[in-house]
């Protein structure tokens, strides 16, 4: 899968000098691991703090009088309801309710939106985005700006993430999980992140993101971890991946993501995919998903599919993998709905053995975001 | 005297009386990264060439390892069960997965010695 289309972080150099091993995902070259190695990298980042470079996902700016009508219609989302610097997790849907992409939505302004969209999916989400603004544009409804952003994305997570930033001269100050801001021009940051832990998501220039690296990583708190240990960090919080546990043929309320959705938002938002989120809701949905906690050492990993004691098609695992903090291999997966009870005993088929698996509560390992 | 070969899919075998001791790499561990699993095959299997011996889990994915030569399982290192990250330490020594009586002891004329094997990982 090599060849010319690959594209490469603007800081690869970093991470070549770092020994980072690399390999493919969503169309990247990305630092996979550290000469550390995924597990310390993982638990350094729970004790720590761990610098990501997240610089394969986009950061698009929406802007104008329509930008929040434009939002409102792409996304299950009451735009209006956000105030400046509020950060929200939504989606794009389809017609389906399917989920075309997640995002996370920020208000900078009175008419000016940041949106962090998945790698794999950020041309997608780009023409979606632009197609829906030219309708409407023809329609004379709306006047909205879409613009994506050069930037180098990085993340810091851990709970000393604050503290190295303040010792690099950015200060967290009063900035709350699920906020974000311009501390400088041509930067956003947000205190976000995709590990459970607290953190820090900061998108910036290259040059100015050169030296952001440069001084975190004199700090010994800090090291680099890479995607390796990003997927068991959010896999043990239990959040999904875009394209493993939720993909264009999956809605919010089989995903068990309903919280994301304003009540409001369920009940008359005029968003893509409403009347078939509505239809799903009403009749419930005929699968969820699930934490899975697989008995002993060994992990059951996507595509397993999930038994009832009796034998009967159960489901299938869509992420799994090990859990360092956890200390035990941890899964993600979709079981029929009358099976999603905690503490249900089911029963993953691993190479023709049958692993006993219990429907575990989500996440595996608490969250620690910094909410007040 | 015990005799060391390699194959170009990372395996180390150590032959002395007609039974191999096979393992993989520092090469293949350290592309594998730290291992949380390994599944161990029961004494008395019969293995051909290329069949699936052992699979090795990382904190990512799970790996096949093959029988590099027929032969019949004698013994698996089931200090694996406990401490899968003996393999990651220790790969051509302690983290050696299993051991098997060679079925025709010609095939290991088709292995590698050090020195190919290291030509072969450049």
């Amino acid at each position: 899968m090599t060849g010319d289309d690959t594209k490469h972080l603007p800081l690869e150099d970093l991470h070549v000098a770092a020994s980072a091993r690399f390999g493919a995902f969503a169309g990247w070259s990305m630092p996979l691991t550290y000469p550390a190695g995924v597990m310390k990298e993982h638990l350094h980042t729970r004790e720590h703090a761990g610098l990501f470079d997240i610089s394969h996902m986009k950061l698009f700016e929406i802007r104008g009088p329509g930008a929040e009508a434009l939002l409102n219609r792409a996304c299950p989302l009451d735009a209006g309801a956000l105030e400046i610097s509020q950060s929200k997790y939504t989606f794009l849907l389809n017609e389906a309710a399917g989920v075309i992409d997640d995002l996370i939505v920020t208000r900078l302004g009175r008419e000016r939106f940041m949106v962090v969209a998945n790698a794999g999916n950020a041309e997608a989400d780009e023409k979606h985005l632009r197609q829906l603004a030219e309708d409407f544009d023809a329609k004379g409804e709306f006047d909205a700006k879409i613009e994506a952003l050069d930037r180098v994305f990085l993340a810091i997570q851990g709970p000393e993430a604050w503290a190295a930033l303040s010792r690099a001269g950015i200060e967290t100050g009063s900035l709350l999980f699920m906020h974000g801001f311009e501390p400088r021009e041509n930067w956003f940051m947000s205190r976000s992140g995709y590990t459970g832990e607290d953190g820090f998501e900061i998108g910036l220039p290259e040059v100015d993101a050169r030296n952001l690296v440069a001084k975190l990583l004199e700090d010994e708190r800090v090291m680099w971890v890479g995607l390796a240990a990003r997927d068991s960090l959010r896999l043990e919080a239990g959040l999904c991946l875009h394209g493993l546990d939720i993909t264009p043929e999956i809605d919010p309320a089989s995903a068990g993501l309903m919280w994301a959705i304003p009540k409001e938002v369920r009940a008359s938002g005029a968003f893509i995919g409403a009347d078939a989120l509505r239809a799903i809701l009403e009749r419930g949905p005929a699968q969820k998903r699930v934490g899975l906690k697989p008995e002993g050492r060994q992990p059951v990993r996507p595509g397993a599919a999930l038994f009832d004691a009796d034998g009967n098609a159960a489901g299938h695992v869509t992420s799994g993998g090990f859990g360092p903090s956890a200390g035990h291999p941890v899964a993600m997966g979709y079981v029929l709905t009358t099976l999603a009870k905690p503490g249900a005993k089911l029963f993953a088929d691993v190479r023709g053995s049958k692993i006993p698996v219990d429907i575990n509560p989500l996440p595996f390992t608490p969250h620690r975001y910094r909410k007040g | 005297m015990a005799k060391t070969y390699f194959t170009e899919d990372h395996e180390w075998l150590r032959v002395e009386g007609g039974i191999a001791t096979i393992g993989i790499t520092d090469y293949a561990q350290e592309q594998l990264g730290d291992l949380v699993f390994v599944e161990l095959p029961e004494p008395g299997k019969k293995l051909a060439k290329g069949d699936t011996a052992v699979v090795v889990e990382s904190v990512k994915a799970a790996s096949d390892v093959y029988a590099p030569v027929d032969g019949e399982i004698t013994e698996a290192n089931t200090s694996l069960s406990s401490d899968p990250s003996l393999v990651n330490s220790a790969a051509t020594s302690d983290g050696w997965l299993w051991k098997m009586k060679l079925a025709d002891e010609s095939q290991l004329e088709g292995l590698l010695d050090e020195a190919a094997y290291k030509a072969h990982i450049g």
